[in-house]
C-alpha cells in the first residue's frame, strides 16, 4: 500500500476531477425491506482512497464552513488517501465525538456537501464526505482500539451531572471525562442513546454503533444511571444542592409528540411516529417471538409529514409487513426535510409519497379502530414565516382512504418535566430553555442546556456540538467559578 | 438493584409486593406509579404505589395477574430483581382539607386508592371509604383501608360480606338517604366501576377524581400511546395524570384503548404458559 500511496499523492487535479463518486453500496432493495438490518453497507478500503482522491485539498475548503462543528474535512480525507484511516478518525475525533454516528444520519447535502466546491462545478457530485467519515469511524472501531481516548483520569474532585443520554449529553459526558472530571449520566430510560435508541431505527443506524460509542464512556470511567427521571426521582436542584453536583448539563432533547388536532385522533390505530418507533426499536417489537412488547400489523399505513421521523416510521412500517406504506404530505417534493439519502432510500423500497394532502380527520369502527382517513387536497400558496409557500386547502377536493394504521409526525413539543421542575432556570416562549448559543448557560447559575431542548427538533451533529461546547464552558466555570 | 424483599399472595390472582427502592421511597406522593420491567426483553408496565417506607426505601405495589408481564412478576421470589424500575411518576393526587371525602376503591384500585385515603385523612378530612368486590374472600387491604379512613364501607357483589351490591349502592346511601355533604369522591378500580361512580356524582355535581390506567410505554410524555381523551382534549395520563375530572373523561375510549393489544397479548400469554408451564 505503500507506494501506491505516493502515487497517489501526486494525482493532478484534472485527473481528481475525472473520478465519479462513489455511491455508498446498499442492501438489495427487494431483500432489505424484509429485514431490519442496516441498509449501507459502507465503503470497502479501495472505494474509501478512490472517492478520498477526488478531494481537491481546497485552499479555502468551504466545506468545513459547512460543518456545524467544523471538522477539518480536507485533512481527514487526505489522512484516508494515504491510508492512515486511524488518524483520519482521530483528525475527526478533534471536532466529533460521535464520528460512527454522524457519518450515517447527518443531513450532509445540506451541510459539508452542499458547498463542497467540486459539487458546485457542473456535471459533478461533491465529495462523499459522510461516506468517508463514516468509512473512517468504522474502520477505528474495527482496528483501532482505544485511538484517542485517555481513561480514567480523576484529575479534579468536581462531579458534574448530564440529564439525558441523547447526542448532546453523551458529548457533554465524553469531553468532560477527558478533561478529568467525575461524570454522571441520568437517563429516564432504561437504555441510552436518546432519539438514537428509541427513534432513528436499526436498519438506518445499527444498535451496536450506538452501544460501541456507549461502551468508550462507560471504560472511561463516565457513571450512567438509566431509570433515573430528572424532574420526578431527582431534581436539578437536588442535583445541585444535595447530591454533591458542581455544574449540571441539560440535554433532554424535544421529545413530545405533537398532535394534529383533527376527530378521530384518539382511535386505536393512530400513533404519534415516537410510539410507532419506540414500539419497534426500544422495545424490538419487531422480533415479537423474543420480546413482550406488541405491535400491530395491517395492509395500509399512510404517515404524516415528510422529515426523517417520516421516513424512519413509513420504512419501519414496510418491514414490519404493511403491503402498502405511504407518505402524505400536506406541502410538496421541494418542501421535504428529510436527508435526500432516506428519501431516495425510501423510493427504491416502493414508498409511495402524496403531496399536497392534508388529514382532516380519522373514521373508526364500532371498537374504535381506525378504518379511514379523510383528506383534503391542498395548494401552495403565499410564503409563510419558513420562507416555505403556505399550502392552503382546495375547497371541495375532499376524500376517503382506507387505512389500517396512521402515524403523525409532524414534530415535537418540549418535554416540560425538567423545565417545570427546575427552579429559576428561564424558557422561552415555547417551553425551551433559553441558553447561551456558544457556551450553553442557562439563567440558573451552574446549569447548562443543549441540544433540542434549547433549539427545537433539530440534528444530531448540532446537539453534539453543543454538548461539546458546554463541556468547555462548564470546565471555565469550575476553573473561575465566575457566572 | 431493584430487589424485590418480599411477595405475597393475598387472594386469588393478587399479589404484594416490597421492592428496595431508596430513591423513588423518598419522593414518591399518592397518586404516583412507577414502571417496571421484569426481565430485559420484556415490556413496560405502570403499576400504581400503593405504600411508601421511607425509612426502610421501600415502596408496596399490589399486582393483579393477568398476562405474560404480571405473571413472570408472581413467580419472582423474595431476593430476585427486576430489570429496570423507575419512578414516582404522574402527577400526586391533590391532597387538601377538603370536608368530607369519599374514596372508592374497586379491585386493585384499593391499592391505589389507600395512600390517598391516609393522605387525605392526614390532611384534616373526614375519609369515608367505600371498598368492593365480587366476594369476601377477592377483598383486598381491608384493615389498612380501615386505618386509613374514618369511616370504612363494604360491598360484595354476592353479599357474602357488607353490603350486598355495588360500591355505588353505598355511595348512593350516603348522598340521597344519609344526605353527606360530600365534597369530593376518589374513585379508583375498573373502568365500568369507575365510570358508574362518575355518572352517578355528575347528577349531585359532586367533584370527582379518577385515576386512569391506559396503555403505557415511557411514562415520560415521550410516545403519546398514554392518550386520553379529557373533555374532548388530547391529554397524556403518565405526565398530565394520572388523576383527572371524571366528569371529563371519554370512558369508552378509555376502555377500547386498552383493548387493542388484546390478541397479541393473548398469544403472548399462551406462547408462555405452553413453553415454561405445559398446562
Ligand atoms: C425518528 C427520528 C429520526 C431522526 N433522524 C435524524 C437524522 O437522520 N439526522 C439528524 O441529524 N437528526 C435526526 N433526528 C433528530 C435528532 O435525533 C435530534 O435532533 C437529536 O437526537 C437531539 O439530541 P438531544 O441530545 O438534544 O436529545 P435526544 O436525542 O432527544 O435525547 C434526550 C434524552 O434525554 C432523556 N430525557 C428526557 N427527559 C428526561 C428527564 N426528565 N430525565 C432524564 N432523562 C431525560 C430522553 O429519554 C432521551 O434519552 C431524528 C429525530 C427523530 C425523532
Ligand atoms: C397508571 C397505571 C397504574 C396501574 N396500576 C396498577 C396496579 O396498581 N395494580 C395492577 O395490578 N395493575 C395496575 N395497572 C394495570 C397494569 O399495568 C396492567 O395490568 C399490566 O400492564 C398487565 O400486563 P400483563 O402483561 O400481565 O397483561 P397483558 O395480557 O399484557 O394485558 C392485560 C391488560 O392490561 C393492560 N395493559 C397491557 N400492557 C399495558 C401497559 N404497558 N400499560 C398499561 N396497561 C397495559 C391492557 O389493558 C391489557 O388488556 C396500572 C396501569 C396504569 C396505566
Ligand atoms: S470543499 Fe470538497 S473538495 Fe474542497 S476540501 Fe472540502 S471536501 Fe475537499
Ligand atoms: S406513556 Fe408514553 S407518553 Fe405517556
Amino acid at each position: 500500500m505503500e507506494n501506491k500511496n505516493k502515487e497517489q499523492l501526486i494525482l493532478d487535479t484534472k485527473e481528481r476531477l475525472k473520478i465519479k463518486r462513489h455511491d455508498m453500496p446498499a442492501q438489495n432493495s427487494a431483500k432489505r425491506v424484509q429485514n431490519f438490518k442496516e441498509v449501507s453497507i459502507g465503503y470497502l478500503i479501495e472505494d474509501a482512497i478512490e472517492e478520498a482522491k477526488r478531494c481537491i485539498d481546497c485552499k479555502v475548503p468551504y466545506c468545513i464552513q459547512g460543518c456545524p462543528v467544523s471538522i477539518d474535512i480536507p485533512a481527514f480525507i487526505k489522512l484516508i488517501e494515504k491510508g492512515d484511516f486511524l488518524g483520519a478518525a482521530k483528525k475527526i475525533r478533534e471536532k466529533s465525538s460521535l464520528p460512527a454516528i454522524c457519518g450515517r444520519v447527518c443531513p450532509q447535502e445540506d451541510q459539508c456537501e452542499k458547498v463542497c466546491t467540486i459539487g458546485r462545478r457542473k456535471d459533478s457530485t461533491s465529495v462523499a464526505i459522510g461516506n468517508l467519515e463514516r468509512f473512517a469511524a468504522d474502520y477505528e472501531a474495527e482496528h483501532g482500539k482505544n485511538n484517542n481516548i485517555s481513561y480514567g483520569k480523576n484529575l479534579y474532585d468536581k462531579k458534574i451531572a448530564i440529564v439525558g443520554a441523547g447526542p448532546s449529553g453523551l458529548a457533554a459526558a465524553g469531553e468532560l471525562r477527558q478533561k478529568g472530571y467525575r461524570v454522571s449520566i441520568f437517563e429516564a430510560l432504561h437504555e441510552v442513546g436518546g432519539v438514537l435508541i428509541y427513534g432513528v431505527p436499526e436498519f438506518r443506524l445499527p444498535k451496536s454503533i450506538l452501544l460501541r460509542e456507549v461502551q468508550i464512556l462507560k471504560d472511561m470511567g463516565v457513571e450512567i444511571f438509566t431509570n433515573v427521571v430528572i424532574g420526578k426521582t431527582i431534581t436539578v436542584d437536588e442535583l445541585l444542592n444535595e447530591k454533591g453536583y458542581s455544574a449540571v448539563f441539560i440535554g433532554t432533547g424535544a421529545g413530545t409528540p405533537k398532535f394534529l388536532n383533527i376527530p378521530g385522533e384518539e382511535l386505536n390505530g393512530v400513533y404519534s411516529a415516537n410510539e410507532f418507533l419506540t414500539r419497534v426499536n426500544l422495545m424490538r417489537a419487531y422480533d415479537m417471538n423474543e420480546y413482550d412488547t406488541p405491535m400491530k400489523c395491517g395492509k395500509t399505513l399512510v404517515v404524516f409529514g415528510a422529515g426523517n421521523t417520516a421516513m424512519d416510521a413509513v420504512r419501519t412500517g414496510l418491514r414490519l409487513g404493511y403491503s402498502d406504506a405511504r407518505i402524505f404530505y400536506r406541502r410538496s417534493r421541494n418542501e421535504m426535510t428529510a436527508r435526500l439519502e432516506e428519501i431516495h432510500h425510501a423510493e427504491q423500497e416502493g414508498i409511495r409519497f402524496d403531496f399536497l394532502i392534508n388529514p382532516v380527520r380519522f373514521i373508526g369502527d364500532e371498537k374504535q379502530n381506525l378504518k379511514q382517513v379523510e383528506c383534503e387536497r391542498m395548494e401552495l400558496g403565499e410564503p409563510d414565516e419558513s420562507g416555505r409557500r403556505r399550502p392552503v386547502p382546495i375547497k371541495g377536493s375532499e376524500f376517503i382512504a382506507d387505512v389500517d394504521a396512521a402515524v403523525i409526525a409532524i414534530g415535537t413539543n418540549v418535554n416540560p418535566i425538567v423545565p417545570s421542575s427546575t427552579s429559576g432556570m428561564d424558557l422561552n416562549k415555547w417551553g425551551y430553555i433559553i441558553a447561551d448559543e456558544k457556551t450553553g448557560k442557562t439563567t440558573k447559575k451552574g446549569v447548562f442546556a443543549g441540544g433540542d431542548i434549547v433549539t427545537g427538533a433539530a440534528t444530531v451533529i448540532l446537539a453534539m456540538g453543543a454538548g461539546k461546547n458546554a463541556a468547555d464552558a462548564i470546565e471555565q466555570y469550575l476553573k473561575t467559578n465566575i457566572w | 438493584m431493584y430487589e424485590i424483599i418480599e411477595n405475597k399472595s393475598i387472594g386469588e390472582g393478587v399479589n404484594v409486593y416490597k421492592i428496595n427502592a431508596p430513591d423513588i421511597a423518598v419522593k414518591a406522593l399518592p397518586g404516583q406509579f412507577i414502571i417496571l420491567r421484569v426481565h430485559k426483553k420484556g415490556e413496560r408496565i405502570p403499576i400504581t404505589i400503593a405504600d411508601i417506607d421511607k425509612n426502610a426505601g421501600c415502596i408496596t405495589i399490589l399486582v393483579q395477574t393477568l398476562g405474560k408481564t404480571t405473571h413472570l412478576l408472581s413467580e419472582l421470589k423474595a431476593g430476585d430483581e427486576l430489570a429496570d424500575l423507575v419512578g414516582p411518576l404522574g402527577i400526586p393526587s391533590e391532597i387538601e382539607n377538603f370536608g368530607t371525602v369519599v374514596c372508592i376503591g374497586g379491585g386493585f384500585g384499593i391499592a391505589a386508592v389507600h395512600p390517598i385515603a391516609k393522605a387525605l385523612k392526614n390532611a384534616g378530612n373526614d375519609v369515608i371509604s367505600i371498598i368492593g368486590a365480587r366476594r369476601k374472600d377477592l377483598l383486598l387491604m381491608e384493615n389498612e383501608m380501615r386505618s386509613a379512613s374514618s369511616g370504612l364501607l363494604i360491598a360484595t357483589d354476592d353479599g357474602s360480606y357488607g353490603t350486598k351490591g355495588f360500591v355505588t349502592d353505598i355511595l348512593k346511601r350516603l348522598i340521597v338517604d344519609d344526605k353527606k355533604n360530600i365534597i369530593r369522591v376518589i374513585a379508583i378500580g375498573p373502568v365500568p366501576m369507575m365510570k358508574a361512580v362518575s355518572d352517578f356524582t355528575k347528577k349531585y355535581n359532586i367533584k370527582t377524581i379518577v385515576s386512569l390506567n391506559p396503555i403505557m410505554i415511557d411514562g415520560t410524555g415521550m410516545c403519546g400511546a398514554c392518550r386520553v381523551l379529557i373533555g374532548g382534549q388530547t391529554k397524556f395520563a403518565c405526565v398530565d395524570g394520572p388523576d383527572f375530572d371524571a366528569h371529563q373523561v371519554d370512558f369508552e375510549n378509555l376502555v377500547n384503548r386498552q383493548k387493542f393489544y388484546e390478541d397479541e397479548e393473548k398469544s403472548s400469554y399462551e406462547c408462555h404458559r405452553k413453553e415454561h408451564h405445559n398446562f
